[in-house]
């Protein structure tokens, strides 16, 4: 069924009675041509690109729990392309633009909004960077704008300007930034790769990954062993547990990110807002609910919820910077676990197995990667050989020092993220 | 999370550093080579359940800690001193 407004029309006066599930729930087949471990937003954003775009095979995803129950669904929905190293800002300015014709490839309203992201300076120093990262995006083809104090206030009037350890200096302003509602992108690939004939199958944990003289088999699941010729990994959040049945160890440490909402509000917010000194950013949701989060809980977890210290910091920060937050009442919390890299940057590519790939290491950056994660990594497995916008995320990045991509310049070890 | 470290006792997780998996006690010679230092730096089991790791009491007394904990439930079976515990490796 395709979504239009005549169907929207039709239902609404027919009781809505005629809407079908988006997407079938068949039993595994004993044997499939590619496999993809995860139905996170990547693993279905794999699935769909291999079956859109690259290969005509039979193609299942097999996920743990249901479809939109991860981090998928346990994030702040951002979507930008403000990466400054060659390598993240290539692959982020490609995601961009299929986030700009998602919603017509996949005939789904996933409700993405370029409501565009202030990131606030605090500094001289801060706005020299802040200019220099705008130049990048800008060579890279992407949008930015410098904003200075009184730019910022015309948009943002209700912050603190006069806090006396971090006035505002100015934003660098990226329009064409946003929000996109995070299930919906979920359901709309789920739907986008089962209409082109990929067998989604929930409730169905791999146990173990099938090798046989360094070329992969097949897996083994809780609903039984399924063959198959080629294997993607891509389940952030576990990438250490599923590489380990490959018998890898992968440059992974997991922790916790927390978010926050409010109750539903009238509009206040209508952008999003960064405040990098303060580790806070916010949003409103179309809901009405103030949607803001902070940095992780630094240290290694896979509890799915937070931790009371870092709730205060980022309560403490949202004072700060946006005093009228106070009045608000915090409806919940949740938490998402995050694989962390070494560098801050992502894993695509290859492993040392025939016909496995992983894909892993998204960071707290994950969400706005769906689109891209997905298009290079079924580039990959289907043609095997890297994504051009793709092929600056290798595994022997960290063994060689070749390649690192430090976007914060903090060093490239675990800790530093 | 309450940490109990052995010198002060059971103290709030804000007073502590968490520097990552307890692998930094076995530091590799300086010529083991690059796989050898790549899995010292980089690669981790990063179980879920028990693991051990290395936090620095660093608003207390600055000891440097090796807890096993529960990254699941954030339970802690165990504080030693981290000097002790390299001293035990030899």
């Amino acid at each position: 069924m395709r979504f239009s407004a005549w169907q929207v029309l039709k239902e609404g006066l027919t009781g809505n009675k005629g809407w079908k599930p988006h997407w079938r729930s068949p039993e595994p087949q004993s044997e499939y041509d590619i496999i993809i471990i995860g139905g996170g937003g990547h693993g279905l954003s794999t699935a769909y690109h291999l079956a859109a775009k690259y290969t005509d095979k039979r193609i299942a995803v097999l996920e743990k729990g249901y479809i939109g129950g991860g981090n998928v669904g346990r994030n702040t929905t951002i979507v930008r392309a403000n990466y400054f190293l060659k390598g993240n800002s290539e692959f982020y300015s490609h995601s961009l633009k299929l986030w700009e014709r998602m919603e017509k490839d996949l005939n789904y309203n996933a409700m993405h909004s370029q409501r565009g992201i202030l990131n606030l300076f605090h500094s001289d120093g801060q706005r020299d960077a802040a200019a220099r990262r705008g130049n990048m995006m800008v060579n890279q083809g992407d949008d930015a704008i410098l904003l200075d104090r009184e730019g910022v206030r015309d948009i943002l009037p209700y912050l603190d300007y006069d806090n006396i350890r971090f006035p505002v200096y100015g934003a660098l302003y990226h329009k064409r930034g946003g929000t996109a509602r995070h299930d919906a992108v979920a359901w709309g690939y789920a739907r986008g790769a089962d209409q082109r004939g990929v067998d989604i199958i929930q409730n169905c944990e791999v146990t173990g990954i099938d090798i046989e003289n360094g070329v992969v088999k097949g897996v083994q699941t809780s609903k039984g062993p399924i063959k198959a010729k080629k294997v993607g990994m891509v389940v952030a959040g576990r990438s250490s547990q599923v590489a380990a049945m490959a018998g890898m160890q992968v440059p992974i440490e997991s922790t916790v990110l927390q978010a926050f909402v409010t109750e539903g509000l009238k509009p206040v917010l209508d952008n999003v807002v960064t405040f990098g000194m303060g580790h806070f950013y916010i949003s409103q949701s179309d809901k009405g609910g103030l949607v803001f989060g902070g940095d992780i809980d630094m240290y290694a977890s896979y509890a799915q919820r937070g931790n009371l210290p870092t709730t205060e910091h980022v309560i403490d920060a949202a004072m700060t910077l946006m005093p009228m937050i106070g009045k608000a009442k915090l409806l919940r919390s949740w938490g998402g676990i995050m694989d962390m890299s070494p560098d801050g940057s992502p894993v695509i590519d290859k492993t040392h197995v025939e016909g496995l790939y992983l894909n892993c290491g998204w960071n707290y950056g994950g969400f706005k990667a769906v689109p891209a994660s997905g298009d290079c990594f079924a580039h990959l497995i289907a043609k095997d050989e890297p994504h051009p916008v793709a092929e600056k995320f290798r595994l022997d990045r960290f063994r060689t020092g070749h390649g690192i991509m430090d976007e914060e310049g903090t060093g490239s070890q675990h800790n530093t993220h | 999370m309450r940490i109990k470290c052995p010198l002060c006792g059971e103290r709030d997780r804000r007073e502590f550093y968490y520097k990552g998996a307890a692998i930094d006690l076995a530091r590799p010679a300086p010529d083991a080579g690059d796989v050898a230092w790549d899995d010292y730096i980089h690669n981790r089991e990063n179980p879920a359940g028990r693991t051990k790791d290395l936090w620095q009491h660093e608003m207390g007394c600055s000891a440097w800690l090796v807890v096993e904990r529960n990254t699941v439930t954030h339970e802690i079976y165990g504080v030693e001193l981290a000097e002790n515990v390299k001293r035990g490796m030899k």
